[in-house]
């Protein structure tokens, strides 16, 4: 209809900014540029900073790791999950029962890590599948929980207390236990999640689960196995988490139940959506100002939090759909 | 007389303790046009849906080609080559027309017969080969359901479920569309089943008529019959 193609009006200054910025980087040439200098920067950060930036830094690379896996299932597949932390955890404990107890070594610990991911993706993936929006984000809600008072009351995980003695990986003869060791191993998988993650997005997979966000039932009716996609969506969002659950375990080499509460969940839904869900660019956006905002605003004490709080509910209430979308949406549907 | 392509045998739908179907029994032949008429909530959307499993039956079967699909999975129907068109025609509004297009051979691996295809959809619809790189929602109703049955055509089905392809467009659009249905039907074979409120429209264009009524079958027969009867053209196509 006529008045349906008209331009979404650019309303707020914000968002003009964010527009034409955005527009500058559709340019290829100043994309790969910025992107090579970036990643440039990255790699000779270490020497140049101190252990408190590469300690931040690495915490990024981790987010980005983490997000892009929670990305698949939320951006990608448009299923809303709230219990992430639990499928993290998994990968965390996994590592952290076979290397502190059994004494097994931490890369062999990583395919067991990714199995119990899968199994927890399809624990999760299975009773939900008939579950769309609000009552899908409870039951994850609910298995995030769940998963976190079982950990703390079992006896192999250590209980409240949690695991100690994770035993650190050994990289070619290199034990890894400097901060800047990590800093470029979390860096490297932030590296491969990217492009994972966009492989995905261009697979046949990728196109299926987006179909299957816009609309289940027509994905259906055009012959898209939406139980299928929908299984892959939660095992494969869960063995990114686990892999990045399983090195954080051996960088801290002890972990509790505490690390892996409901706001850590939050913390990651923040980082996706405020960037903008199933975005690459987004997600990684996302997680930068999750990450460094409240840290950069350190100096301010206990208002940090506030500011971090005002700021994400003024990008929310004139960026809804993220700061960094997948796609511009249409304003009046129909 | 060949055996039916779809048959509905006693098929009864509930939602919950509502039953929406209760028995029915349609037989649709090789290469016809079969309309199923009635009012609102006679049953006709959820006829479709069961044949397409959207829904699940609670009792009964639907025959496919001599193979029972009353319990297979939406996919599964439509890789044995029946492809249902939504009521609301369910375009995808955030993507363009090419990648809805593209959806419609999703089941198709090759690369080649998809192009061949899509080439054919818009050498039958050329308004979508205008707009192939706009979202779907910027389409106006006419030419979304135009892209509805042109995905749904992308599969090549043996059998076209369409459901109310006339709701909310305007008279003459209703024609052109009634057309391109036709059209199908007679250049590629194609067997259709047509779910239509618009019972004038749908009964010009089809061979055979059921007519619904609170999900039972009332009335069957030739399109032109019904269109004589007395009862029909009081209930459903005005004076």
């Amino acid at each position: 209809m006529a008045e349906n193609k008209k331009k979404p009006k650019l309303t707020t200054p914000l968002e003009s900014i964010i527009e034409s910025l955005f527009r500058f980087f559709d340019n290829k040439v100043y994309r790969y540029t910025a992107l090579f200098a970036a990643s440039g920067f990255l790699l000779i950060l270490p020497s140049l900073s101190s252990r408190f930036t590469q300690e931040i830094m690495t915490n990024l690379f981790f987010y980005v790791v983490v997000c892009l896996g929670l990305n698949i299932i939320i951006g990608y597949a448009g299923l809303l999950h709230l219990g992430y932390a639990a499928f993290f955890a998994v990968g965390a404990y996994t590592t952290g029962i076979m290397s502190s107890r059994f004494g097994i070594d931490f890369w062999l610990t990583l395919p067991f890590s990714v199995v119990a991911a899968v199994l927890a993706g399809l624990a999760i993936g299975f009773p939900t599948l008939r579950l769309r929006g609000d009552y899908l984000a409870i039951v994850t809600l609910g298995f995030g929980e769940i998963t976190r008072l079982t950990i703390r009351n079992l006896d192999i995980t250590g209980g409240a207390v949690g695991l100690i003695g994770i035993q650190r990986p050994v990289f070619f003869g290199i034990t890894l236990n400097q901060i800047s060791h990590f800093y470029y191993m979390f860096f490297i998988l932030a590296i491969l999640a990217i492009f994972v993650s966009y492989r995905l997005h261009d697979s046949r997979m990728g196109r299926a689960w987006e179909y299957i966000r816009e609309d289940e039932d027509a994905a259906a009716a055009m012959g898209i196995n939406v139980t299928t996609s929908r299984l892959y969506a939660f095992i494969i969002g869960s063995s990114f988490g686990a892999v990045a659950g399983s090195f954080f375990a051996a960088k801290m080499t002890a972990i509790s139940p505490d690390s892996f509460m409901f706001i850590h969940s939050v913390m990651f839904l923040m980082a996706v959506v405020l960037g903008g869900m199933g975005k690459i660019p987004g997600v990684v956006l996302g997680c930068i100002i999750v990450v460094l905002i409240p840290e950069i605003s350190r100096d301010i004490g206990q208002y940090r939090l506030l500011i971090f709080a005002f700021m994400l509910l003024i990008i929310m209430l004139y960026r809804p759909q993220g700061i960094w979308p997948d796609r511009p949406t249409i304003s009046a549907k129909e | 007389m060949s055996q039916p392509v779809l048959s509905l045998n006693n098929l009864e739908t509930r939602y919950g303790q509502i039953y929406a179907l209760r028995g029915i029994n349609i037989e649709v032949k090789e290469s016809e046009i079969v309309a199923l008429l009635g009012a609102n909530g006679a049953g006709k959307s959820t006829t479709l849906k069961t044949i397409s499993s959207l829904i699940q039956a609670s009792s009964g079967s639907v025959i496919f080609q001599g193979q029972d699909i009353t319990y297979d999975q939406p996919h599964a129907i439509v890789e044995k080559g029946v492809i249902h068109v939504p009521e609301g025609r369910m375009i995808f509004k955030e993507l363009t027309v090419k990648e809805n297009l593209e959806l419609g051979s999703f089941t198709l691996q090759d690369n080649v017969e998809r192009k061949k295809r899509m080439k054919r959809a818009f050498e039958m619809f050329p308004r979508l080969e205008e707009r192939q790189q706009q979202m779907g929602g910027f389409l106006s109703g006419g030419e979304q359901q135009m892209l509805a049955i042109a995905r749904a055509l992308m599969t090549e089905p043996k059998l076209l479920l369409l459901d109310e392809p006339s709701m909310g467009l305007a008279p003459i659009i209703v024609n052109n569309i009634m057309d391109i249905i036709r059209q199908i039907n007679k250049e590629q074979g194609t067997t259709i089943l047509l779910v239509e409120q618009n019972a004038k429209a749908a009964l010009k264009l089809a061979h055979r008529g059921y007519v619904l009524e609170t999900g039972e079958i009332v009335m069957e027969g030739n399109a032109d019959e019904l269109s004589k009867d007395e009862s029909i053209v009081k209930a459903y196509l005005g004076e």
